[in-house]
């Protein structure tokens, strides 16, 4: 601690930048109809997702957890109503601390009942879009920011152009020797006897998304099957790569930074159940806390969730890509060091 | 052996890499978005200095390094070992030469150093950012020579070089920047 330490983090201009935001955003849904919600970010329930972790706390005798992310009581409200939703929420990560991550941070996430995930897509580069031109900054400084451009590039097509191998038919082998040709630092503690997928991450951080435009949008969508997460596996954009089966998942990146992250949502119980369980094994070979799984999230898709896409994008790095930001503490009123 | 998950790193934390004992100074989570993280990080080795970048998966473990940082005073040196004191305990230290390295040029006596010791053993000292030592020998400056910038070279007590302005003569007390090896003032 300093003697600075009460101060905000950002500079005035940065929080009146965030309060038009969000003001455009809820603007951009109010006209289409898109209802907002507000869902628990204190539940009993904790995520499973091997990658993430939730931060827990306690009520009375019982540990419960903040949200990483609103997606499962979003999607409970959706199984009973058939109604666009979104919300704008906190969401938490144990562990997440850097340039662009913060434990605690903003999210946007929202559900278009019919929607597949290209219509999706649509939507989130024409809220982009609006809430670029609606911002202050972007009329100070950066043409791009008017006028933003949104390349869209399947995984398959973003590897091969990028890495030179094709992620559905690669093995942590291949992506080793590619590392190796490449000269990318080899990570201690990934081998090759690591998943594939631990392999692909690296290789997307290290060759792909270096290769992404630096002032622009890219959307990179139909991930492989195993990193399906919570999405749909379906037929790939057949328009741009041979029939392969895929996640029907997407994100958003602005340069390399990561901005959202969207799906096609699987509505199947039986199935969603089994990757649970399949992410809690992977937690307890890792040596983790299993994922205390939502039974109640189960319930509703067994109740039936309509065929429907959503979304999840960070604010605080949409905030960042608005005002030009390198650090997310930038962006926040008061960053981790001094919440 | 104590180890350290990926997840406990923070600035300061000490673990051991390439069989050297280090210090983080930096601890970046790099993730593409949903998946893999892994964990960018800065450390300085801690027996040469020299500032390092690893990449580690995350939940990777590494070994914690048992290192201990104090103050010590100089004593003397025999020749093969430099002798320190921690000044409260009265306990008395020997430094090598790989441990003292630079250090022996700015110490004479009585300087408080930062000690490192890993596994109860001296592997790095560290003298006082500013230290005040007499020159031992240096040719007389050119009466009349004020061109700016112009310096000599001046031998110190200690038996260290460095570069002195042309007006200091034998015997001066000069103020050494121990982190530059450069004069600063006469003291």
């Amino acid at each position: 601690m300093n003697d600075e330490d009460w101060r905000s983090n950002a500079r005035h201009e940065m929080l009146l930048e965030r309060a038009l935001l969000l003001k455009n955003i809820r603007a951009f849904f109010d006209v289409r109809g898109v209802v907002e919600v507000e869902t628990p970010l204190l539940s009993h329930h904790s995520t499973t997702d091997p990658h993430l972790d939730s931060l827990s706390t306690s009520f009375r005798d019982e540990t419960c957890y903040l949200n990483t992310s609103p997606e499962y009581a979003m999607k409970r409200l959706l199984a009973g109503w058939q109604q666009p939703i979104y919300q704008i929420c906190k969401a938490f990560r144990d562990d997440e601390l850097g340039p662009n991550h913060n434990p605690e941070f903003s999210m946007l996430e929202w559900y278009r009942p019919g929607y597949s995930m290209e219509q999706l897509m649509d939507e989130l580069a024409e809220l982009v879009k609006t809430v670029c031109q609606g911002s202050q900054s972007s009329l100070l400084n950066s043409a791009s920011h008017k006028n933003p451009v949104f390349e869209r590039l399947s995984y398959q097509q973003a590897f091969e152009r990028f890495a030179g191998l094709n992620p559905h038919k690669t093995s942590s082998a291949q992506c080793y020797q590619i590392a190796k040709a490449n000269a990318v630092e080899i990570p201690q503690g990934l081998s090759v006897d690591d998943e594939v997928d631990d392999w692909l991450d690296w290789l997307l951080t290290q060759l792909v998304l270096p290769a992404f435009e630096k002032g622009g949008f890219t959307f990179l969508y139909d991930y492989p099957k195993s990193q399906c997460a919570l999405a749909k596996i379906g037929l790939n954009d057949t328009a741009v790569g041979p029939p392969v089966l895929v996640a029907k998942r997407f994100e958003l990146f602005f340069g390399e930074i990561e901005l959202a992250n969207g799906f096609h949502e699987l509505s199947d119980a039986k199935e969603q159940l089994q990757r649970f369980e399949a992410e809690n094994q992977s937690r307890e070979q890792a040596g983790k806390e299993l994922g205390c799984i939502d039974n109640n999230f189960i319930a509703a898709l067994s109740s039936g969730l309509p065929d429907c896409s959503g979304v999840a994008m960070g604010l605080d790095r949409l905030l960042m890509v608005l005002a030009d930001a390198k650090y997310i503490d930038q962006v926040l009123a008061f960053s981790w060091s001094r919440a | 052996m104590a180890t350290y998950s990926t997840n406990q790193f923070k600035n300061g934390l000490k673990i051991i890499l390439d069989n050297d004992p280090c210090s983080i100074t930096e601890n970046i989570v790099v993730k593409p978005g949903k998946g893999q993280a892994f964990n960018r990080v800065k450390m300085k080795n801690l027996k040469t200095g020299r500032v390092l970048e690893r990449t580690f998966k995350s939940t990777e473990s590494v070994e914690a390094a048992d290192v201990d940082e104090m103050n010590v005073e100089y004593l003397y040196t025999d020749g093969e070992y430099w002798h320190f004191m921690e000044p409260t305990s009265f306990e008395q230290y020997a430094a090598d030469e790989i441990a003292v390295g630079d250090t022996a040029k700015w110490i004479k006596g009585q300087e408080v150093c930062v000690m490192i010791l890993w596994n109860g053993s001296p592997i790095s000292i560290t003298p006082p950012n500013f230290v005040e030592l007499a020159v031992a020998q240096t040719d007389p400056g050119l009466k009349g020579d004020t061109a700016q910038g112009t310096t000599k070279p001046a031998t110190l007590e200690t038996g260290s070089e460095v570069k002195v302005p042309l007006f200091v003569d034998e015997g001066d007390i000069l103020k050494i920047d121990t982190r530059t090896g450069e004069y600063v003032s006469r003291a």
